[in-house]
């Protein structure tokens, strides 16, 4: 297709982008929200981050895939443990990509 | 303990003295994590992008102006299918309504600074810098500008590196995966959704939530999931919240905000 085009895209797709990135924390007065909305925002980390990473772990390489060969999810039980133990952030990530680094090098997956 | 309502500057008191050495090392040890995914999917995203017809330096551009995984990788592949340029535009608002969510999440705790520092770090907001700044001011921490700023800078960058060395040279690095990287993204958010789970109520928002999501793209709508599943989530933690406080006012904290 045209170069024309292809610059209307990225124009587009830029401000489609942006704008809700920006419109709600430039615009919203968080300090004056009704109190429903400001519980229910307060539910919106937690449910993005699980919406987040729930297909991260269940699709392995574009697959749904809840067996033992979906090596993401069968790190992801034991990162799950180690998060919950230790509370510690960068422990639990060098934890989960150690596991997949040493299942990889050692011809598993 | 973590979560109170973001705290009043009257209950406050004065900020603790931070100097400014340390607000910017804490910004790049919270960017590292992100950084070490960001550089390898942002490679793989090049990579995509030039075997579609997008040329190396508008995939670079995308990077700089976009500031978006999904979005950019939407972009290319429906480019690549040889999509219109409306479709494009829609498909790509689609997977950014998530944006929405997280940019009125961040502004209770934001409510104190001036509209033009709100914008600059909206510009910054990635599912990833969302996630480890919400995550820090539930856990306590005073806001710091620096620290948001030089996160946020270091992330982009660390973007855009990746995405340049796969446009333009994306034959010269072989196969990240025993390297483990395309797993980074995923085990920081592991990382950061199990602190979020403080009570009962916070992890069945997130079982439910994380199965809707995959429920949702395994039944092929893998553009709404986040957004569709976000919202669906926060308002079943609503409803049994107030559900379980008698539609009186639930008490100050009970839920992150």
């Amino acid at each position: 297709m045209s170069d024309t085009t292809l610059l209307l895209c990225f124009l587009g797709s830029t401000l489609v982008t942006i704008l809700p990135k920006v419109v709600p924390v430039t615009f919203l007065k968080g300090d004056s929200l009704p109190a429903v909305l400001r519980h229910w925002l307060g539910f919106v980390p937690v449910a993005v981050m699980a919406a987040l990473v729930g297909p991260d772990v269940l699709f392995y390489e574009g697959q749904f895939n809840v067996g033992l060969s979906n090596l993401f999810l069968v790190v992801a039980l034991p990162s799950l443990l180690v998060a919950w133990k230790f509370g510690n952030y960068f422990l639990t990530i060098a934890f989960g990509i150690g596991l997949v680094v040493l299942a990889r090098w050692s011809g598993l997956y | 303990m973590s979560s109170p309502f973001p705290a009043s500057e009257a209950s406050g008191g004065p900020a603790p003295t931070v100097s400014a050495g340390r607000a910017f090392a804490e910004g790049l040890s919270r960017a590292l994590p992100i950084i070490l995914g960001y550089v390898t999917v942002g490679f793989a995203f090049g990579v995509l992008a030039v075997k579609n017809d997008i040329p190396p330096g508008l995939a670079v551009l995308m990077a700089v102006s976009m500031f978006s995984g999904s979005g950019q990788f939407v972009f290319a592949g429906l480019w690549g299918a040889g999509a219109g340029a409306l479709s494009i535009i829609a498909a790509v608002s689609i997977v950014n309504l998530r944006y929405l969510l997280m940019s009125a999440a961040w502004a209770p705790w934001m409510a104190s600074l001036p509209r033009g520092i709100r914008f600059l770090l909206g510009l910054g907001l990635t599912d990833e810098n969302f996630a480890v700044h919400i995550t820090a001011l539930q856990q306590g921490w005073r806001l710091r500008l620096t620290t948001l700023f030089t996160c946020n800078c270091a992330t982009h960058l660390g973007w855009i590196s990746g995405c340049a060395v796969g446009a333009f040279c994306g034959g010269l690095v072989s196969d990240v995966r025993p390297l483990g990287l395309d797993y980074a993204i995923t085990a920081m958010f592991l990382a950061l959704v199990v602190p979020q789970c403080v009570s009962r109520l916070h992890v069945l928002v997130a079982v439910f939530t994380a199965s809707l999501s995959i429920a949702l793209k395994a039944a092929g709508i893998s553009q709404w999931n986040v957004a569709l599943a976000t919202v669906l989530g926060a308002s079943l933690g609503v409803a049994l919240l107030y559900k379980k406080y008698g539609w009186k006012r639930p008490p100050e904290g009970v839920s992150h905000v």
